[in-house]
C-alpha cells in the first residue's frame, strides 16, 4: 500500500506541504483546501492526512471511492455525489471537505508535498 | 422488448431553482394526453410541495361522486422541495396519494426509493396519472433528453423483483449505469385484492439488484392496475450535491454533516439501524406489553423470543450502506440476500428481500403467531413482489386467524386452509392465492372492513363481535401497535386522517410509560402538535426516521426532549438554505396546518371525516374477550380501582369488563372532544371556517365544502 507517512517530530511547522497541496489541486495556497494539515498548537506538531485505511470507501453509496492497485484510495468525481457520508465516517478525519465545494477530496499520496517539505518530515512509502 | 410508443411529450430541460421545477406532470394514461402544468405562487404558498401538491392536484382531477375505480382517479407523486438532496440524511422521498379502495378517501404513503428524487430533476414537482389505458403500459420519463413516453407493455412479468430489475436493464444507457435508472411497479395481486401497494426500486450497486420500497398503505397497488399500468419508469443521470440549486449549500452540507457524524457516533447505542433497522424495536415491544399478538389480543408471550432482532440482524447482510436515497446515513434498510423461498413460484430461487422492518415482522409475524423469522422473511418477500401491503396483510390475516379460532371460519369455508395462529404454510398460501386471484385468500384480500360484511352476511356472524376484533378504522388496517394501554395512542391511530397508521402520532411511551401527557388537555396538544410536525415531512420529501430515531447526545437536557428540538432546528435551517424562504418552528407546523385541513376537507367531500369515522374498534381500546381480560387481570382489576373507584371483588369477569369498557370508551369520547377543540374543529370533526381563515386555507372550495356540514 502506498501511503504518505508523517514523522511528526521533524515538522517544524511550516505550512509548505499545505500550499504545495492546495495549490496543486485548487490553484490557491489555503489550508482549508490541502489534504495534508498541519496543526501547530501541539507539541510534537499533529500532521493530519489519509492512511489509506478503506474506512470511506465501504460508506460510499455510488462505488465512488476505490482501492487502486498500489493500495490508495481514489474519488471519482463523475460518481460522487457530494453526500460526504465519507467525511463523518473517516476515523483520522483526514477525509476533506471545504463547504461549497462540491465534493470531499483526499490525499491521493502524490507526493507533491514531499517535494516541499524542507524537514523530511513526510515521506511516500510502501507497507 | 418490443415496444409501441402510444403517445410522447417533450420538454425543455431546465435546472430546478432553489427545490422547485414550478411545473407538474399530466399524464393520462386513458386519453394519452401528456402536459406539463405550472405551479403558481398560491400553490407553493398554501400547499408547499409532496403531499400537498399531491392533494391540490387531486382535488382539481377528481369528482364528489369519484370511487377508487372511476377512471378520473389519480394516482399523484410528489417530492417537496427539500427532496433530493444529497446532503441531509432521509430526503429521497416521494408522497403518493391516491382515492384508496379500502377506506373511499384520499391515502397518502411516504416511499423512498429512487423514482422521487430522479422524477423531481427530470425537471417536475408532481406526476400525475389520471384515466384508464385499453392495453397494458408503461409511463417512461427520460430526465436526460426531455421526453415522457406512454409506451405499450407486452412484459409477461408484473411481479416486481423481476419487472423492476427488467426495466432498469432495459431503460439504463447501459449496464454501468443501471444506478440511473429507477421503476415504479406492483404485483400480480394488484389484480385481484384490495390491500396493495406500490414498489420504489433503487438500483444497489453492491448487490446488483434492483432494491423495492414500498407506498405500502390504502391499496395504491390496486389502482395502478386498475390503469392498466404495468411500471412508471424514469431515467435521470446528472444528480449533484447541488442539483436543487439552493440559496446555501454550505449550510445545507454543514448541516447534513453535523447529523452524519451523529448518527455515526451514536446509531451504535441508540437505535441500532445500520444493523438491524426498525426490526430493533421488536424485544423492546414485547417488554412493554406493545408488540401485536395473535390479532392484538396481547402485547407480550414467551415465544416472542423467536422474534428477537438478534435473529433479523443474523439474517441481514452487515456493513452494507443500506440508504433508500443517497446521503442517508442512518441507513435503516435491510436486507436478506441469497435468501431462498421454500413455497410458491419462485421456490429455490435465490432472491434478495428488502426487510423485514418492524411493522412487517410485527404484522407477518406475532400478530399471526408465526415466530420463526424465516417465514417471516418468506411471507415479506412474497407480499412485496406480488404488491400486498404487509401492515395489511398481517392484520388481515390475524383477522381472519382469530374468526376461525372462534368457530366463524372452518377449513370448509377457507377452501381447506387451517388458519389457525403460527400456520406460517396456509398464511402463505392466502398470498399466493391472493397473487393467483383464487380462493380465500381473494377474500383476505378484500380487507378486514369487507370480511366482517361477508362474515356476518355469509356466515351468521355475531356483528358485533367482527366489529370488536376486526382492526380497522375507515376501513384501513391498523398497523402494528398496541394501544390499549395509551388513551393518546388511541388517538394518534383512530384520529390519524387516512386511517390507522402511525405515522401521524407515536405517543405510546410519552403517554403509557413516561407519563408525560396525563390530562386531556395534555393529549391534545401532543395530538396537534405531532401530526403537524410529521405532516411536515410528506410537504418536503424528507423521512421522519432521522428526526428522532437518532438524537443528539444531549437531547435529554434539553426543554422538550420528545420534539428533539436540535433537530427541529435543523430542518428550519436546510429548509431556508434550499429554497431561500422565511421559516421558524411555527411557521413550519402553520404550513403543515393549512394542508392537514386541506386533507380532512378533502374526506369530506366523499360524505367521511366525520365523528362517527373516528372510531376505533374496541379491540384497540381495551379487553374484548374474557380470555384477554384475564391475561392482564391485575392490571384491569387494578384500573378499575383507581380509575373507577370499584372494588372488583365480587364482580363476574363480564361485569367487571363492562365497566371498563363504558370507561375506557367515555374516556376516548373526551379524548376527541379535547382534540377536536385543539385542532379548531366542532365537536362534529368540522373545521370552523374562523379557524380556516386564520391558517390561510379559506380557498373558497374548501369554504363551499366546510358550509355542507356547518
Amino acid at each position: 500500500m502506498k501511503v504518505l507517512k508523517t514523522f511528526p517530530d521533524k515538522c517544524i511547522a511550516c505550512h509548505a506541504c499545505e500550499s504545495a497541496c492546495s495549490k496543486l489541486y485548487f490553484k490557491e495556497d489555503n489550508q482549508a483546501k490541502s489534504c495534508i494539515v498541519i496543526s501547530d498548537e501541539t507539541h510534537p506538531v499533529d500532521m493530519n492526512v489519509c492512511n489509506q485505511c478503506g474506512t470511506c470507501v465501504a460508506a460510499c453509496p455510488t462505488l465512488a471511492l476505490s482501492i487502486n492497485n498500489q493500495g490508495v484510495i481514489m474519488l471519482n468525481k463523475n460518481l460522487c455525489i457530494g453526500c460526504l457520508m465519507c467525511v463523518a465516517v473517516c476515523p483520522t478525519e483526514s477525509m476533506r471537505t471545504y463547504l461549497g465545494n462540491q465534493n470531499p477530496f483526499k490525499c491521493i499520496a502524490c507526493g507533491v508535498c514531499v517535494k516541499s517539505c524542507p524537514a523530511e518530515a513526510i515521506k511516500i512509502v510502501t507497507e | 422488448m418490443e415496444r409501441k410508443v402510444l403517445a410522447e411529450f417533450k420538454y425543455d430541460l431546465a435546472p430546478v431553482v432553489q427545490g422547485y421545477n414550478k411545473r407538474t406532470l399530466y399524464v393520462n394514461v386513458g386519453t394519452k394526453v401528456i402536459a406539463a402544468k405550472p405551479v403558481s405562487d398560491m400553490m407553493i404558498d398554501k400547499f408547499v410541495g409532496g403531499k400537498g401538491f399531491d392533494l391540490y392536484l387531486m382535488w382539481q382531477g377528481v369528482k364528489d361522486s369519484t370511487k377508487w375505480n372511476d377512471p378520473e382517479n389519480e394516482i399523484c407523486i410528489s417530492f417537496g422541495p427539500l427532496c433530493g438532496n444529497t446532503s441531509y440524511p432521509g430526503s429521497g422521498k416521494s408522497i403518493v396519494t391516491t382515492i384508496s379502495p379500502l377506506t373511499g378517501i384520499p391515502v397518502d404513503c411516504n416511499v423512498g426509493g429512487h423514482f422521487g428524487p430522479y422524477t423531481k430533476f427530470s425537471g417536475w414537482d408532481a406526476l400525475e396519472i389520471q384515466g384508464k389505458a385499453d392495453e397494458e403500459v408503461i409511463v417512461f420519463i427520460d430526465g436526460d433528453k426531455g421526453l415522457v413516453q406512454i409506451m405499450t407493455a407486452p412484459d409477461k412479468e408484473i411481479n416486481s423483483h423481476i419487472l423492476a430489475e427488467e426495466l432498469v436493464k432495459e431503460f439504463a444507457d447501459s449496464p454501468d449505469k443501471l444506478q440511473y435508472v429507477s421503476v415504479v411497479s406492483t404485483g400480480e395481486a394488484a389484480d385481484h385484492v384490495l390491500i396493495t401497494c406500490l414498489n420504489f426500486s433503487f438500483w444497489d450497486k453492491r448487490r446488483k439488484v434492483a432494491r423495492l420500497k414500498q407506498a405500502g398503505r390504502g391499496g395504491t397497488g390496486s389502482v395502478f392496475r386498475d390503469k392498466k399500468i404495468k411500471a412508471l419508469v424514469v431515467k435521470y443521470s446528472g444528480l449533484k450535491s447541488d442539483t436543487n440549486h439552493p440559496v446555501d449549500l454550505p449550510t445545507l452540507q454543514k448541516t447534513g454533516l453535523k447529523l452524519h457524524r451523529e448518527i455515526e457516533a451514536g446509531d451504535d447505542s441508540q437505535c441500532r439501524m445500520h444493523q438491524v433497522g426498525t426490526a430493533h424495536l421488536m424485544e423492546i415491544m414485547n417488554d412493554y406489553d406493545l408488540l401485536p399478538i395473535r390479532n392484538f389480543k396481547y402485547g407480550q408471550m414467551p415465544e416472542a423470543i423467536g422474534l428477537h432482532s438478534k435473529e433479523f440482524t443474523a439474517l441481514f447482510t452487515q456493513g452494507m450502506v443500506d440508504g433508500c436515497w443517497y446521503g442517508c446515513s442512518l441507513s435503516c434498510c435491510k436486507a436478506v440476500d441469497n435468501f431462498k423461498p421454500r413455497t410458491g413460484p419462485y421456490k429455490g430461487q435465490p432472491v434478495c428481500v428488502d426487510g423485514p422492518e418492524y411493522e412487517t415482522a410485527a404484522g407477518c409475524g406475532s400478530n399471526i403467531g408465526i415466530f420463526d423469522p424465516k417465514d417471516v422473511v418468506e411471507i415479506n418477500f412474497y407480499c412485496d413482489t406480488y404488491g400486498v401491503d404487509t401492515i395489511s396483510f398481517g392484520t388481515s390475516t390475524a383477522f381472519a386467524m382469530e374468526c376461525y379460532e372462534n368457530g366463524i371460519l372452518n377449513q370448509e369455508r377457507t377452501g381447506g386452509l387451517d388458519l389457525s395462529w403460527g400456520n406460517a404454510d396456509a398464511a402463505l398460501e392466502l398470498l399466493h392465492q391472493m397473487a393467483r386471484g383464487e380462493g380465500f385468500g381473494v377474500t383476505v384480500g378484500k380487507g378486514v372492513r369487507a370480511m366482517k360484511k361477508i362474515f356476518a352476511e355469509q356466515y351468521g356472524a355475531d356483528p358485533d363481535f367482527l366489529q370488536d376484533i376486526g382492526m380497522e378504522a375507515k376501513g384501513l388496517e391498523y398497523s402494528q401497535y398496541m394501544s390499549k394501554e395509551s388513551l393518546a395512542q388511541q388517538g394518534g391511530y383512530t384520529l390519524a386522517l387516512k386511517g390507522p397508521q402511525h405515522d401521524e402520532a407515536w405517543l405510546i411511551f410519552m403517554d403509557m410509560v413516561n407519563n408525560h401527557i396525563p390530562t386531556f388537555k395534555d393529549k391534545a396538544e401532543a395530538l396537534h402538535y405531532f401530526p403537524m410536525f410529521r405532516t411536515w415531512f410528506g410537504l418536503q420529501g424528507l423521512c421522519k426516521l432521522p428526526w428522532n430515531d437518532i438524537e443528539p447526545a444531549d437531547n435529554a437536557q434539553t426543554d422538550e426532549p420528545a420534539k428533539v428540538p436540535e433537530h427541529v432546528q435543523n430542518y428550519v435551517d436546510i429548509y431556508k438554505a434550499i429554497t431561500g424562504k422565511p421559516m421558524d418552528k411555527h411557521e413550519l407546523i402553520r404550513q403543515s396546518e393549512r394542508v392537514y385541513n386541506f386533507q380532512k376537507v378533502f374526506c369530506m367531500r366523499f360524505g367521511k371525516g366525520r365523528r362517527i369515522d373516528d372510531l376505533p374498534p374496541y379491540r384497540a381500546v381495551g379487553p374484548v374477550t374474557e380470555e384477554e381480560y384475564l391475561s392482564r387481570q391485575d392490571r384491569y382489576d387494578k384500573h378499575l380501582v383507581e380509575k373507577l373507584g370499584l372494588n372488583p371483588e365480587g364482580l363476574t369477569t363480564a361485569e367487571k369488563m363492562a365497566r371498563l369498557r363504558a370507561y375506557r370508551e367515555d374516556q376516548y369520547q373526551q379524548l376527541v372532544d379535547a382534540v377536536y377543540e385543539r385542532k379548531g374543529w366542532t365537536p362534529e370533526g368540522v373545521p370552523t371556517v374562523d379557524h380556516l381563515q386564520s391558517i390561510g386555507m379559506d380557498l373558497p372550495e374548501v369554504l363551499e365544502v366546510v358550509k355542507r356540514y356547518l
